[in-house]
């Protein structure tokens, strides 16, 4: 299991979830892709569309003003 | 998986802001899941031409003038104001500033998803050109019946 990481804080619609994905395409079931993004359309989007791919959000955590960690497990 | 949602794009259009519509839908529905199917035909053959720049290709004087004045990828007109190609070009340097994703960038994304690519059969014909002439991801060149089969139990947009 490894721990990867994504910046998408400068991507918009729809990169956001392309990106995600097209990297969660590349790492093995049960690793973990920790995802930087904004909040809005990103937040609300990435999330959503993960676990409806198969995938587990285990945190959503706020590290700084409008910018959000979005753990997630690869399913 | 039966269930799976699809959605089918006919590009009817070679115009460069609605390729770019047509490729944000496509990559954009693939990445949640979607089947996506993307069908080009008439001027929207020109966006998936191996040679990106003018070129006269094809079958027969006309048909090479006529893909020449049509261009390829990278003539793409905008639908308005296009200033005789100079708008377009100011479009991609305006969206790579604001970090959006650009025609290039959407298309990449669309094949690395892998949205299925297809030609119009009728079109080629008439513009005298073959398979080898569009990128290698077009998978296949169909018809009518094949488009309607494959798009069937789906959404399908016209652009």
């Amino acid at each position: 299991m490894k721990t990867f990481k994504l910046d998408i804080t400068k991507e918009h619609c729809p990169m956001t979830f392309v990106k995600t994905k097209l990297e969660l395409e590349k790492l093995s079931k049960g690793d973990i892709l920790e995802v930087v993004l904004k909040e809005g359309e990103p937040l609300e989007n990435v999330p959503k569309t993960v676990i409806e791919q198969g995938n587990k959000v285990l945190e959503i955590k706020n590290i700084q003003d409008d910018i959000y960690l979005v753990k997630i497990e690869k399913g | 998986m039966a269930d799976k949602k699809k959605i089918s794009i006919v590009l009817f259009s070679g115009d460069f802001d609605k390729a770019i519509a047509a490729f944000t839908i496509a990559s954009g529905a693939a990445a949640v899941n979607y089947d996506v199917n993307m069908f080009f035909t008439f001027w929207g053959l020109n966006v998936i031409k191996k040679i990106k720049h003018r070129n006269a290709i094809g079958k027969g004087l006309l048909a090479r003038t006529f893909n020449f004045l049509m261009g390829g990828f990278k003539n793409l007109p905008l639908s308005r104001l296009n200033f005789a190609g100079l708008s377009p070009k100011l479009m991609t340097n305006l969206m790579r500033k604001r970090n959006v994703a650009t025609l290039e960038e959407l298309i990449n994304a669309a094949i690395q998803l892998n949205v299925n690519l297809y030609a119009c059969e009728m079109s080629i014909n008439i513009l005298g050109l073959k398979k080898d002439d569009f990128i290698p991801e077009v998978k296949e060149i169909l018809g009518v019946a094949k488009f309607l089969n494959l798009s069937e139990g789906g959404e399908i947009l016209f652009i």
